[in-house]
């Protein structure tokens, strides 16, 4: 027996053979273990990037106010009657400045939010002097205290999180504690409206003509499907740069709103940008439309042209309907590219310190990204703070964007 | 009662098959004639945007190179970068493009790698479920907050293990790592499909003749799927090479002829970026400069796309 097992391998020994797969299992094991790795590093990686976003986005704030609240008033301002406050805020502001709050009414009869409010950005003035991420803020506490009543006589150190209400309420402001992301926020959204309006249908059209009508051996078929394949490769700058030469220049009449009347505007509105984003986002929606049309089961065309009907009246009352979850997964997906892009926007021209919410798609605008460039490039440490609680605004829409497309995938999984 | 059933019978189907003949082979129906010629001009808007970008592109890089100041020669072998001062030489961009796009590859190319095989020869289908997602998160992060990360954790850890002495504040190292990071779900998740199209035929003959996991990935699969593997490589480096936002926020501004990762310096898109940023005047060498760069942008990702699938197409194994 022992004797046929050496002959089995040849010239080698039972127990080189034994060696020899020994050798070669560890290796299987050690390369298993690198691969493991390998793969956890892209959740590493994932993880340290919110860990650096967050920590960032909370923290202790040394604040130092203009005028003591001490001096004004014996109790804390927010417990203060309407009547309090409106005293406060005659004896302290100017008789011009207090005139024009009471165009609309008396200071008593404003909301009390308003007044504590009034009290705190127009007497109080606090100002960050000081703000410290949230890792040194759980782990040195006393430490920043104490430095705190050293260096800033008279200051106070609160936590703080710097995405609150009022963030999201604010418009952009030069001062980082007082700037807010509303205008920014309805600068994404008109943007993602007009985008959507115009790639959505021209997208699902390509899609249908390429699925439905095109015969797939004719040349300009080919050329069509080819070249959308290129353009879904082509840097999101180069859009922007075709954005700027044609909706931004040649296209200006429209774009600025000059032929509809509207005056005083160059071609750097949100038209000009929705415009150029739909060209960015076409390509994607066309192929995943044409994945959607594509998964449709003949069986349903074949029955619809069975009782009569036309191409048109299968491709409306049968395709269409079955591919739709589908192409609203895509065009969710669309979106969520579209929402992120900053680079095609600063070359059409988004402007960064804008404080009125737009009006009409030919206002000019900013958007979520764009501000978070904005104050991602500012030196003071600051802004980081505010950059980091935007960044959170546009994460938090892009997961749920994305968790309703995933939601979408799975009704329809289910279905077929 | 029998006959006269069978003659109505008759009488409707001649009548029919008239109808048939005269209303609905020959009719012509404007409608969906009206339709089908609009669903046509949907799929032509994407050949006019590939003409846009070639002819505004074109346009504005010919007026660039039609001011005497300024010839292709020098554009392209030129090393400085001063459009103040008529220097118009395009190798400063391109050598920090190339550098921070070489950074990020090796970084996202063996991962990435490693990630695929990983995810389509060893995990389990759990562990699949929980992994592409995370993955593909990490594609859709906008490349804006990657450009964040860049500037506020890779860099300042940068400059901590190298000294602040070498490492500048805005480096393209920094930039071209992050990079890597945002490139290597794409690499990971292209690979994986070329791996997992590999018939399980291939795997069950290697695991047969004695060969253990390890073997049959790296020998067996590894080799049947290389030519997506090179696809998904070449598409990559089309993505870091075309990237804007992070190099924009990390590697600095001004352009810088160097080979030195640790030193700031601009890449062809960053020098757009910061260019079109301020209000642009129209007819300025700035301004046609952008549309030249772009231009050459435009033509090297390109070029990398086409290379991308005629690889995947000619190198690829046919499984019956």
């Amino acid at each position: 027996m022992s004797q046929s097992d050496t002959h089995l391998f040849g010239e080698y020994s039972n127990d080189a053979v034994k060696h020899l797969v020994h050798q070669r299992h560890s290796r299987a094991k050690l390369a298993r273990a690198i691969f493991r790795t390998a793969t956890l590093l892209a959740v590493i990686f994932l993880a340290t990037l919110l860990v650096t976003v967050l920590n960032k986005s909370m923290g202790y704030v040394v604040i130092q106010n203009k005028v003591d609240p001490a001096t004004i008033s014996d109790q804390p301002i927010t417990q203060l009657t309407n009547a309090e406050l409106a005293e406060i805020l005659r004896t302290n502001l100017r008789k011009n400045r207090v005139r024009t709050l009471e165009r609309a009414g008396f200071l008593e009869d404003q909301p009390h939010s308003t007044l504590v409010q009034l009290v705190q950005a127009e007497i109080i003035q606090p100002e960050v002097v000081e703000s410290y991420n949230l890792m040194p803020s759980l782990l040195h506490r006393n430490q920043i205290t104490a430095g705190a009543a050293v260096e800033h006589p008279g200051a106070h150190v609160e936590f703080r999180y710097w995405l609150n209400g009022q963030f999201l309420s604010n418009t952009m402001a030069s001062q980082p504690e007082l700037a807010g992301v509303r205008s920014a926020l309805f600068g994404s959204l008109y943007l993602i409206v007009i985008t959507v309006a115009v790639a959505f249908p021209i997208g699902v059209g390509a899609a249908i003509y390429l699925e439905e009508y095109a015969s797939h051996n004719s040349r300009i078929n080919r050329l069509i499907q080819t070249n959308i394949d290129n353009l879904a490769g082509v840097p999101s700058i180069v859009y922007g740069i075709l954005g700027l030469a044609l909706f931004v220049r040649t296209l200006q009449p429209l774009t600025s709103g000059a032929v509809f009347g509207i005056e005083g505007q160059n071609g750097r509105t949100i038209l000009s940008a929705g415009l150029t984003m739909a060209l960015l986002v076409l390509p994607i929606l066309i192929i995943n439309a044409q994945e959607a049309i594509r998964s449709v089961p003949d069986s349903l065309r074949q029955a619809s042209y069975g009782v009569g009907a036309t191409r048109w009246q299968t491709i409306w009352y049968h395709v269409l309907p079955n591919a739709l979850p589908g192409i609203l997964t895509g065009t969710i997906l669309a979106v969520s590219r579209a929402i992120g892009e900053t680079a095609p926007l600063i070359v059409v021209g988004a402007s960064t310190f804008i404080t009125s919410d737009p009006t009409s798609p030919f206002s000019s605008f900013t958007a979520l990204p764009i501000q978070i460039y904005n104050w991602t490039t500012r030196p003071q440490p600051a802004f980081q703070h505010i950059a980091a609680a935007a960044i959170l605004v546009l994460l938090v829409a892009l997961l749920s964007l994305n968790a309703a497309a995933i939601l979408l995938r799975n009704r329809f999984a289910k279905q077929v | 009662m029998e006959n006269t059933s069978r003659i109505t019978t008759r009488r409707m189907q001649s009548v029919w098959k008239k109808n048939v003949s005269d209303n609905l082979q020959k009719k012509t129906r404007p409608t969906e004639a009206i339709i089908q010629a609009f669903l046509f001009f949907c799929g032509v808007v994407s050949v006019l945007t590939t003409i846009g970008i070639v002819f505004e592109l074109g346009k504005e890089a010919w007026l660039f190179f039609g001011n005497p100041d300024i010839s292709v020669i020098e554009f392209l072998t030129g090393t400085e970068w001063q459009p103040k001062i008529g220097n118009f030489g395009v190798l400063p961009l391109l050598s920090s493009t190339l550098i921070t796009s070489l950074i990020a590859m090796v970084v996202a190319l063996p991962i990435g790698i490693a990630t695929a095989i990983f995810l389509s020869e060893y995990a389990t289908p759990k562990t699949r479920t929980i992994l592409k997602p995370i993955l593909e998160i990490l594609a859709g992060v906008p490349t804006v907050v990657y450009g964040y990360f860049a500037l506020t954790f890779m860099t300042p850890l940068l400059r901590s293990l190298f000294g602040n002495n070498t490492v500048d504040v805005y480096n393209m190292a920094s930039a071209g790592l992050v990079m890597g990071i945002m490139i290597l779900p794409l690499i990971s998740s292209m690979s994986e499909d070329a791996l997992s199209a590999v018939p399980r035929s291939l795997r069950e003959a290697a695991y047969a003749l004695g060969a253990t996991k390890l073997e049959t990935a790296v020998q067996i699969v590894f080799p049947a799927a290389l030519s997506g593997i090179i696809a998904a490589f070449i598409i990559g480096i089309s993505r870091a090479v075309g990237e804007t936002m992070i190099v924009a926020v990390a590697a600095g501004s001004g352009p810088n002829f160097t080979f030195n990762p640790f030193e700031a310096a601009e890449t062809m898109t960053g020098y757009i970026a910061r260019i079109s940023g301020g209000d642009l005047s129209y007819n300025t060498p700035d301004y046609n400069s952008i549309f030249a760069i772009g231009l050459l942008l435009f033509l090297v990702t390109l070029g990398l796309n086409f290379l991308s699938r005629a690889v995947s197409g000619r190198f690829r194994e046919v499984y019956e």
